[in-house]
């Protein structure tokens, strides 16, 4: 019978086949972008599609290099960043608190639900005008279009954390003396911070949406103020480059937010 | 204690009964004849529409009572440790104190190895024994337990009544338990109480002289705790086909 094999070897085996396909799936992940780069520059430079407006990709790092040996790029991203970061915070701090005062007491959550259902509809993009003209052309008017795209997931998806919360939980904080400010360290805030997370994680990309946006319309700086002029100038290479950036910043972001969830839900 | 209730959509009703201190009660009863309920008005989780009761205080700082739930009573965003001391800190009692009472009662029900991991990994039964050893550490007049072992298969469950037991005669607690498992009332009580079905009223209750420490198999082989499983089981089997009609 040649069925009947050392045992170990055949788990060692099977351990083997295991660690191959992990890593054939890690191939995979990394091929694709890249096989679209290759395909993307055999089209270009072959000619069967306009170079003018489909520029190489060794053409477009180019550019990108000269634009951050230049200086420009640098200033572009520093003030993105910084538009993002802040009305980020601007959108999330609040939006927790309020989601929280909502999800744990009825009165507020029926008094102020209407208002974020009736608001939530309209895109912050076009209320920018508006904004515009309380908050004038300065930054403040660009992180409050952030901060109000982002309040509404994480307002939403805290309130819904704090329902979630198994009714038992709030017996066992209530049979064992929890005072209010416990409860509200000790069940609610852990206790919805799933779902909290996944409304930051959905903030977080609407952020990025928002941004480049906003910086199209009401702009002279930042990396939608580049890809909007570079296009207007038709200088497509400029343009991928900030594409490129805004993907980039998006990746990254969610690997941020997607570690932060893992750091602070242990428990999961 | 004394208890009473009357209401329109009646769960109990006339309800007086007093525990002694240190002993152990068993409350017996078919399902939905307001055992629970009871036991919640009691925990101070649901007010009683009439009557009163009081809990003696034998210590000031001690809380009145601590809670047992069914099953999923112990948080999951706590460690097992964290989890165990939750009654000790929301009485904000001294750091070193809760550290010291933590471990003691972490050891008594033989988790200490456990103490840093989430409830998420812990067994059924082991998440059992969290709970009790909360209720323990929190040191009140008497510990009330609804039907902490029912979602146990059957040898997890007599080793938790097992420990349970032994942490009992170790601390001389105050303990209701809520069963609906006539060999688990026999086995852990002094005292056995059978309520109807609704509106629950307490019908009858039966001592348990039966010496401890007490073995699973006296239950089945003296003939008094046999005649005593048979008294229970015919009440029970009396209101499960009266509430029928």
């Amino acid at each position: 019978m040649k069925d009947l094999k050392n045992p170990v070897e055949t788990e060692q085996h099977e351990w083997r086949r295991q660690q191959l396909q992990q890593r054939l799936k890690t191939w995979l992940t990394i091929f694709s972008p890249v096989c679209l780069l290759l395909v993307w520059q055999f089209l270009s430079q072959s000619g069967l599609i306009d170079a003018r407006f489909f520029p190489p990709p060794t053409a477009i790092v180019s550019t990108f290099i000269e634009l951050l040996t230049s200086g420009e790029l640098f200033q572009h991203i520093n003030i993105s960043l910084f538009r993002i970061i802040a009305g980020f915070l601007l959108g999330v701090i609040p939006g927790i608190i309020i989601g929280l005062c909502m999800g744990l007491y009825a009165p507020i959550r029926h008094f102020i639900s209407p208002l974020i259902m009736a608001l939530m509809p309209i895109p912050t993009l076009a209320l920018l005008p508006l904004i515009l003209i309380i908050f004038g052309i300065g930054e403040v008017s660009k992180v409050v279009t952030i901060a109000g795209s982002v309040f509404f997931p994480v307002v939403i998806n805290t309130v819904a954390g704090v329902i979630s919360i198994d009714k038992i939980y709030l017996d066992v904080a209530k049979n064992y003396g929890a005072s209010r400010k416990d409860f509200f360290l000790k069940i609610a805030l852990p206790g919805s911070l799933p779902f909290m997370l996944e409304g930051i994680q959905m903030g977080q990309a609407i952020a990025l949406l928002t941004i480049v946006a906003a910086e199209m319309m009401g702009a002279n700086s930042g990396i939608g103020y580049l890809i909007w002029t570079s296009y207007s100038a038709f200088l497509l290479k400029e343009m991928f480059v900030g594409l490129i950036l805004i993907s980039f910043f998006g990746y990254i972001f969610s690997l941020l937010i997607r570690g932060l969830q893992k750091k602070l839900l242990p428990w999961r | 204690m004394f208890y009473k209730k009357e209401n329109s959509v009646t769960a109990i009703e006339n309800i007086s009964l007093t525990i002694e201190d240190g002993e152990f009660v068993c409350l017996v009863g078919p399902s939905g004849c307001g055992k629970t309920t009871l036991l919640r008005i009691l925990a101070g989780l649901e007010n009683q529409s009439s009557g009163d009761f009081t809990i003696e205080k034998t210590d000031q700082n001690r809380p009145n009572q601590s809670m047992v739930f069914q099953e999923r009573g112990i948080l999951p965003w706590l460690t097992v440790e964290e989890n165990v001391a939750f009654g000790l800190n929301m009485r904000h009692l001294s750091k070193s104190f809760i550290k010291e009472r933590t471990t003691y009662f972490l050891n008594k029900v033989g988790l200490s190895k456990f103490a840093k991991m989430y409830p998420k990994e812990l067994s059924g039964g082991m998440k059992q024994r969290v709970s009790i050893a909360r209720a323990f550490a929190n040191d009140s007049e008497i510990l009330l337990m609804d039907e902490p072992f029912g979602a146990l298969d059957e040898q997890n469950k007599y080793i938790l009544q097992e420990e349970l037991l032994s942490i009992w005669s170790e601390t001389k607690k105050t303990v209701l338990f809520i069963t609906h498992s006539i060999d688990e009332a026999l086995y852990l009580s002094d005292r056995v109480l059978l309520m109807s079905a609704q509106p629950g009223k307490i019908v009858s209750e039966i001592n348990i002289d039966l010496p401890r420490p007490r073995k699973l198999e006296d239950i089945r082989t003296d003939p008094e705790m046999t005649s005593k499983f048979i008294e229970i089981w015919n009440h029970l089997q009396v209101e499960v086909q009266g509430s029928r009609l």
